[in-house]
């Protein structure tokens, strides 16, 4: 069975119904997929899958065989981080950071069919992912602040 | 003449690590380490702390190096908790830094040939009135800082701080958003393999039979552990892991008792207490109209996002362990005899879990997997615990139950306060000398130690009775503490201990006695106030909130009101929140005035207030452990919800700073306040008084009919 994650194609020597979530973290070393529950209940997996937010955790990776999965280190890095990414950074918008990169991944679905969304629309496109430090309205801030500069690139 | 052995009092977590060398390090290559003994969960101590030390030494915030705590290498600061960092770790390395400084300029002035006060520096270069300069790193040697410190330096004035006192950015943050293998649960070794635990259906259960021996022979399987009543799986691959665990939990038949409590907090006033009156205060008799009342809060969890998790090596009988434990040093005090091993043959590293608010399963998730190490020696074992572990086994919040009764003068004021606390400990951490534990495993283990009564932290701070004693100026008082020392439920520290409960009960009734005494409610706070600085918060936030004078809520809309100094000695934190009760109750709007002191980090604070309002919330609004008689029944999100991002309410927060006073902590004194303005506000909206937490529907369709 083959996947590609991020671009590189990837022989998984898991059997077939183990969550992708382990392959992911185990065998891609995507380790920005966070386990969070198991149960597709907290989106701290989160990963985008033929353009649609998927918890990793909740689907058998025979599910996913030959489809092309974006993890959080797909879309950016230390020297060009994604505009999500920095929009977290300059607004301080963790405590902990571990619901964050699949918060990021939820909201990168969103800002790709919604250049610019309102804080409702931000929130309930977040309605899967869980944040226990409270640093909810921060991580609003954020996508907000991308939102603006992923346009201002644009035009 | 004998010689006075008398040691100076030094300041902070100095007076136990009084070497210079263990908090500081300056590098000829131009960097400073620093290693402190507290830990990040979020929090973002580590940033602050590096202000702190950045500022003292007069160097750039980029030279210095942050080392994670580490039993080898670092101070033992011993837990982090109760919002103490800054007070003990950010003050002892703000008088190191001083004192290396002084140090440094001694040997740089030297070098230049003129005297100290003639020196000033700018990023480590010293310059002499000349023009002369010599550079820290020119004149740091090994030796420099093997002494112990004298607390004699002395650190900079406020008014001179240009990097204390802003919003300095987190260091962690960006790895972070990156998704950078930083937690521990990211921990990767050519020869790691995953462990898993197999614990009883319910706590007190015996364990009858267990066959393993299909289980070793499943695919991928390295170990199966039999210690005792304790059960546990090794396999190369995780899902391997997952997978033996399935079906070692289904091989092994357990005899369970019925043994906890009734679903109702209320349990607690029929069990035999510890009893202390702690606040006594008897001035004139009191004469005026009494009020009395009952208030309760159910059990509640950390539920950390991320279920606990550690790694641990077992070499030649030695062991290490990567955990994300606020306790390394005492965790490893309580941890050897658990191994039956002397202290120094284990060392354990902290690295980063999720937020945990308290003590979580992280101290036994690396007792547990110290054990299952014993079991594979040479390797590197990494257990993770899943969430329905998480949510049934990791250390809850107790219960409480708070009785009040008061009176009120004809002429409006408070005469006498009588309160009474029952509750759990609020205290399980690690540290134990005297052969009982804390630690889960050890409980189960063949060599197993007895089972630790739960207590509090001592007083001033207090556990159960934390916040117990009103900071209002009553001239009759009477505050009792009733500690029910047994511990059906496993119980420890959860963000703000007692102070929620006993603040939301002191509060509730401060509004009850303002709307009788026909005064607005921050005035009739007032009248019994004597520090300014509390006085200042409430003025503030009514400012903030444009609080009007006995405002009345209308069409199931309100306001409310709740305030604190937390511990009676740290932050001062007032609060005012808007509800709306329709299907549910809603927190829309909590407007915040906060004053800690100096402010070392303006964004952290309020990052940390905010975080801790919004969990705040989720606290009154939602949260209770679920448990029947036998069991405790939470298994995943479903069964113990927390605030979504569509319920978060709007938070402003407006920070007093006080640079000349000392900082003190910040992140646990808002469960009380807000707990207290939920209430008040609901009464404000629709005239009903719920004095139990969690403030759900039912409770409030009880309360509106009785």
């Amino acid at each position: 069975m083959q996947i590609t994650v991020n671009g590189r194609v990837l022989n998984v020597a898991a059997e077939a119904e183990t969550p992708l979530l382990y392959v992911l973290r185990n065998d891609a070393g995507c380790k920005g997929v966070r386990y969070g529950c198991g149960a597709g209940q907290c989106g701290a997996c989160m990963v985008i899958i033929d353009g649609k937010p998927v918890q990793a955790c909740d689907v058998p990776v025979s599910a996913v065989a030959g489809k092309s999965i974006t993890t959080v280190e797909g879309i950016g890095s230390e020297e060009k981080p994604h505009p999500l990414q920095s929009a977290f950074v300059e607004e301080q918008a963790a405590q902990c950071g571990y619901c964050i990169t699949g918060i990021i991944m939820s909201a990168k679905v969103l800002l790709d069919s919604n250049p610019s969304p309102s804080d409702a629309q931000i929130k309930e496109a977040l309605s899967k992912n869980l944040c226990r430090c409270g640093t909810h309205l921060r991580i609003v801030r954020a996508i907000k602040r991308a939102a603006a500069e992923m346009s201002g690139a644009r035009s | 003449m004998a010689e006075t052995t008398t040691k100076r009092k030094l300041p902070g977590s100095l007076e136990i690590n009084r070497q210079l060398s263990q908090w500081l390090t300056i590098n000829k290559n131009g960097t400073v380490d620093m290693r402190p003994g507290k830990i990040e969960i979020g929090q973002g101590i580590l940033t602050a702390v590096r202000q702190i030390v950045a500022e003292e030494l007069d160097v750039n915030i980029d030279r210095v190096k942050v080392t994670a705590a580490s039993t080898p290498t670092s101070p033992n600061e011993g837990t982090t908790s109760g919002s103490r960092s800054i007070e003990e770790s950010g003050v002892a390395f703000r008088y190191a830094a001083a004192e290396a400084r002084e140090l440094l300029l001694a040997r740089a002035g030297v070098k230049l040939g003129v005297s100290i006060e003639q020196l000033s520096v700018n990023d480590g270069v010293v310059k002499a009135p000349s023009g002369a300069t010599v550079s820290y790193w020119d004149v740091t040697s090994d030796d420099l800082l093997q002494r112990e410190a004298t607390g004699e330096a002395k650190p900079k004035a406020h008014t001179q701080h240009k990097i204390v006192g802003t919003g300095a950015k987190r260091i962690d943050i960006p790895a972070k958003v990156l998704g950078k293998p930083v937690y521990v649960q990211d921990m990767q070794t050519a020869d790691l393999v995953h462990a898993r635990v197999v614990r009883p259906p319910s706590q007190f259960a015996e364990l009858l039979s267990v066959d393993i021996d299909d289980v070793k022979k499943m695919p991928g399987v390295v170990a199966v552990v039999q210690d005792g009543r304790f059960l546990a799986v090794v396999a190369e691959r995780e899902e391997q892991a997952i997978r033996a665990q399935a079906r070692l939990r289904r091989n092994a038949k357990w005899k369970e008792v019925a043994q906890l409590p009734e679903f109702n907090p209320r349990y607690l006033l029929a069990r035999t207490p510890k009893t202390e009156v702690f606040s006594e205060k008897k001035g004139t008799p009191a004469q005026g109209k009494e009020f009395s009342a009952e208030y309760t809060r159910m059990f509640l969890a950390h539920a950390s996002l991320a279920p606990s998790c550690a790694v641990a090596r077992c070499d030649n009988g030695k062991y290490t362990v990567w955990t994300h434990s606020q306790s390394i040093y005492p965790l490893r005090v309580e941890l050897a005899p658990a191994l039956g091993v002397p202290e120094e043959d284990v060392v354990l590293h902290h690295v980063e879990g999720a937020g945990c608010y308290g003590q979580n399963a992280a101290d036994f998730v690396a007792t547990d997997a110290a054990v299952i190490a014993r079991s594979v020696p040479g390797r590197t074992i990494r257990l993770q615990w899943m969430r329905d572990e998480e949510f049934q086994w990791e250390p809850f919040s107790s219960a409480m139950v708070v009785k009040t009764r008061a009176t009120l003068s004809p002429d409006g004021f408070v005469t006498d306060w009588n309160m009474d606390i029952w509750s759990h400990g609020h205290g399980s951490r690690p540290g134990r000398v005297d052969g009982k534990s804390n630690l889960l495993a050890a409980w189960y283990t063949e060599k197993s130690l007895p089972r630790a009564p739960t207590g509090n932290p001592p007083l001033p701070g207090g556990g159960s009775h934390r916040n117990g004693v009103p900071i209002y100026d009553y001239p009759n008082q009477r505050v009792t503490n009733h500690l029910i020392t047994d511990q059906l439920l496993c119980v420890s520290s959860l963000r703000g201990l007692g102070s929620q409960t006993n603040v939301f009960a002191i509060e509730c009734s401060m509004d009850e006695m303002a709307l009788a005494a026909d005064v607005d409610p921050i005035a009739f706070r007032i009248r019994h106030l004597k520090d300014p600085r509390a006085v200042a918060v409430l003025e503030k936030v009514a400012q903030m909130a444009k609080w009007q004078p006995k405002e009345k809520g209308a069409n199931n809309k309100g306001r409310g009101v709740g305030f604190a100094r937390y511990k009676n000695a740290a932050g001062y934190m007032a609060m005012i929140a808007e509800v709306e009760l329709g299907e549910q109750l809603r927190v829309t709007k909590i407007w915040s005035a906060v004053d800690v002191g100096q402010i070392i980090n303006t964004d952290g604070l309020t990052n940390q207030i905010e975080g801790g309002i919004v969990q705040a919330v989720s606290f009154v609004l939602k949260e209770e452990v679920k448990y029947d008689r036998v069991r405790i029944t939470q298994a995943s999100w479903d069964d113990y919800p927390i605030l979504s991002f569509t319920e978060v309410p709007d938070v402003e927060v407006a920070l007093i700073n006080r640079p000349e006073l000392p900082p003190v902590g910040a992140g646990e004194g808002t469960q009380g306040p807000v707990a207290a303005a939920i209430g008040n506000a609901l009464f404000n909206a629709a005239g009903v008084r719920v004095r139990d937490m969690p403030i759900t529907r039912e409770r409030i369709v009880a309360a509106a009919a009785s």
